[in-house]
């Protein structure tokens, strides 16, 4: 079984900062990630590919240091890599972006045997768009099952394979046929660390790069900035809303009374907020 | 486990550790090496001050490619007490040359360049690799290492410990006893950013030029230690240590000391309106040549912070680890070219380079001055004291005549400290410097 898991290099949004005078983002030495959702898609591909001795390979669009991130999946476990990077994608959004994927996963199939399953995380923490799993799968045909917490049961020979996905409300137990895209969701499985042969493996490994002719992209208009009609019209970090603040006095209160005088402000301030305490700690 | 046999695995990926695989790796030995940290100098800590030299014997043009920050043209001694600073300052044009002496680096930056350096030498460097035991055959030489990763052994001729200075490796597989609390300084610093203009009015700078500071006194609470402010590109890093056992003993903590490092009034003007965006602290040994341990034995070497190199004094370390690093990746290539076995015997060869080096000279030179500065506090915090009055008394112009200053002066050295405590300390001193 072949099963590709496609995945973004993104910035450390947790090291991420707003340039106070411009708004936009400084992204000058934050350094990146594999974006974390896209982990445990790669970890449950690994435990099917396990489980039937398949081949995963795995596949990433952006600049050529998005490298460093292809071969920390290998060190994880990962058999292949193929960095997609080519000028002509600078600029992409989730349209163009998942078009590019979309030949590159066909080039993939043709060169590496067709995959059964196409994983992806649910979406990254840069755009946080959620669109280019189901981009991928609506170009390439695929059966898309978006939000999976849990693969329950697959059977290659019955062509079969049911998940758990979540959905607001409630679990739905949904089957369909192969091959899948598969959005994973967070917090399902945790990242494998990789044999002392796999980092080895890793850090001798070629990793294959194609640009945007490698991938059999024809169209170019297609592809980055020209291909993306959303057009990012501002970009801004929220203020801080310091007018709704009050500020609680606390220099002359003893230390022993502070917490005590400081939850009475609060109560005394937002009433709602000590009945919805009463009713939470009695429902305990 | 990696069925591959290499001629040397070389733990930890900072400057000694680099050096040993960069000079194996370049003339084309199979090397191995491994480091916990995330990427190479992401556990790295240094004030930092690069010393050329040592480098350019590995990499003799890094000036092209190195990221560096500024060369040093000034360098500033104070000894302080609350209020003052009494300095001793060096500038010289003669430091603006062409190929310069020093430097103040970033360690994340400048180690994932070293490390690249190593790479594209030959080695490979596998990372979030921690090294947990060496592995030895019958005969008690060491033939390889066990990682914390899963089939986690790999087989070499010889394992280089440049782990650093907690030194777990060799700690745990018996090479040598935990670190003293009195041979250890805990040292804490942090990343002060400026705009590159200010920091060059501030300090007198043009171009690339760089100050640093080196400071000693009452700012470290009468224990062993001293502080430092380094001038980076964008950035002013500054920082303060002193001896473990000594913060043990006195209660104070680091940051405590930091704090009141920056707000001493001669500090506190230079960071002005600065942004702190890092802050860190590390381990250095300090306890000097009578504290280094075995060297080297039956298929190991150590090198670096594992070794305690370490001149206190003259606050050398980084060189101490490359030239290290670099003799004993030399002694394995020389043995293995005569194809010689890598064991105790051969590999003493390690210690016979290394005592022809500045390394071993001048921690032999320095060997008494740690025992000295333990037991004789006062150089800390007396006699800083006592020079900041001098300076005063000096300098006030009051009336009073130049005689009587001076008759002052001695006086108050006298008081502070005895004439034979004076004439002891400069007797005891001089011998410890000998």
């Amino acid at each position: 079984m072949h099963i590709v898991v496609c995945m973004k290099q993104v910035p450390d949004s947790a090291q991420i900062r707003v340039h106070p005078v411009t708004n936009t983002i400084m992204r000058q030495g934050v350094p990146t990630i594999i974006n974390p959702y896209d982990l445990f898609a790669l970890e449950e591909a690994m435990r099917w590919r396990d489980k039937f001795k398949g081949a995963l390979t795995v596949l990433t669009m952006g600049p050529p240091m998005a490298e460093d991130s292809l071969r920390k999946a290998l060190t994880f476990g990962a058999d292949r890599a193929v960095l997609l990077t080519d000028r002509f994608f600078a600029g992409s959004d989730t349209l163009a972006t998942s078009f590019a994927l979309a030949s590159a996963l066909e080039k993939i199939s043709t060169e590496f045997g067709a995959p059964a399953m196409i994983f992806t995380g649910k979406q990254t923490i840069d755009g946080d768009t959620a669109q280019v799993g189901p981009g991928i799968a609506k170009r390439l045909g695929l059966n898309q099952l978006t939000y999976v917490s849990r693969i329950v049961e697959l059977d290659q020979a019955a062509d079969k394979i049911v998940v758990e996905r979540r959905a607001e409300g409630g679990v739905q137990i949904l089957s369909t046929r192969l091959p899948v895209l598969i959005t994973m969701l967070e917090g399902v499985n945790e990242i494998r660390r990789g044999t002392l042969d796999d980092a080895l493996r890793a850090a001798r490994a070629k990793i294959i790069t194609w640009n945007a002719a490698d991938a059999g992209i024809t169209d170019l208009t297609l592809c980055g900035l020209r291909g993306s009609p959303t057009i990012v019209k501002k970009v801004f970090a929220p203020s801080p809303r310091a007018e709704k603040a009050h500020k609680i006095p606390t220099a002359d209160v003893p230390v022993e009374l502070l917490a005590e005088n400081v939850i009475s402000e609060i109560f005394k301030r937002q009433p709602a907020v000590e009945g919805d305490l009463m009713k939470f700690s009695a429902g305990q | 486990m990696i069925e591959e046999r290499f001629d040397a695995i070389v733990v930890g990926a900072g400057p000694s550790g680099n050096a040993a695989a960069y000079t194996m790796a370049k003339e084309g030995l199979k090397v191995l090496q491994l480091e916990r940290g995330e990427y190479p100098g992401s556990k790295n800590v240094q004030g930092a001050i690069l010393y050329a030299n040592a480098l350019e014997k590995l990499i003799p043009d890094f000036r092209e490619d190195a990221p560096l920050e500024r060369h040093i043209i000034e360098q500033r001694i104070w000894t302080m007490d609350d209020k003052s600073y009494v300095g001793m300052h060096y500038r010289s044009e003669d430091f603006n040359e062409e190929r310069p002496n020093r430097y103040t680096i970033i360690r994340a930056q400048f180690d994932k360049w070293f490390s690249r350096k190593v790479r594209e030498a030959g080695a490979t460097l596998l990372c979030e690799t921690t090294v947990k035991e060496l592995l030895r055959d019958a005969k008690g030489k060491v033939i390889g290492v066990r990682t914390d990763r899963d089939n986690g052994v790999a087989f070499a001729d010889v394992v280089i410990l440049g782990e650093g200075v907690n030194g777990l490796v060799g700690q745990r597989s018996g090479l040598r006893s935990e670190l003293k609390p009195d041979s250890v300084a805990l040292a804490v610093k942090e990343m002060h950013f400026l705009p590159r203009e200010v920091i060059e009015s501030r300090f007198n700078l043009k171009d690339n030029e760089g100050v640093v500071i080196e400071a000693m006194g009452t700012i470290t609470a009468g224990m062993t230690g001293t502080a430092f402010l380094y001038t980076n590109q964008e950035s002013i890093s500054v920082g303060i240590g002193c001896i473990v056992s000594d913060f043990a003993e006195n209660g104070a903590t680091p940051y405590g000391l930091l704090e009141a490092f920056k707000n001493h009034p001669s500090i506190k003007p230079l960071l002005a309106n600065s942004e702190c965006k890092e802050y860190a602290a590390h381990l250095i040994p300090e306890g000097g040549y009578n504290s280094i341990p075995e060297l080297y034995g039956d298929g190991w070497i150590v090198v670096g912070d594992a070794g305690q190199f370490v001149n206190a004094v003259h606050r050398e370390g980084s060189n101490l680890a490359m030239t290290t690093g670099r003799i004993a990746g030399e002694t394995v290539v020389w043995l293995k070219r005569r194809r010689e076995e890598l064991s105790k015997a051969n590999l003493a060869e390690y210690k016979r380079r290394l005592d022809e080096t500045f390394v071993m000279k001048d921690l032999k030179k320095y060997r008494r001055i740690p025992a000295f500065l333990h037991n004789n506090k006062h150089v800390f915090g007396l006699y800083p004291k006592l020079v900041a009055a001098a300076a005063q008394t000096w300098f006030r112009v009051d009336g009073a005549d130049k005689l009587s200053k001076e008759k002052e002066i001695l006086k108050s050295f006298r008081k502070g400290r005895t004439l034979s405590g004076l004439i002891g300390d400069a007797f005891k001193l001089a011998r410890s410097w000998r």
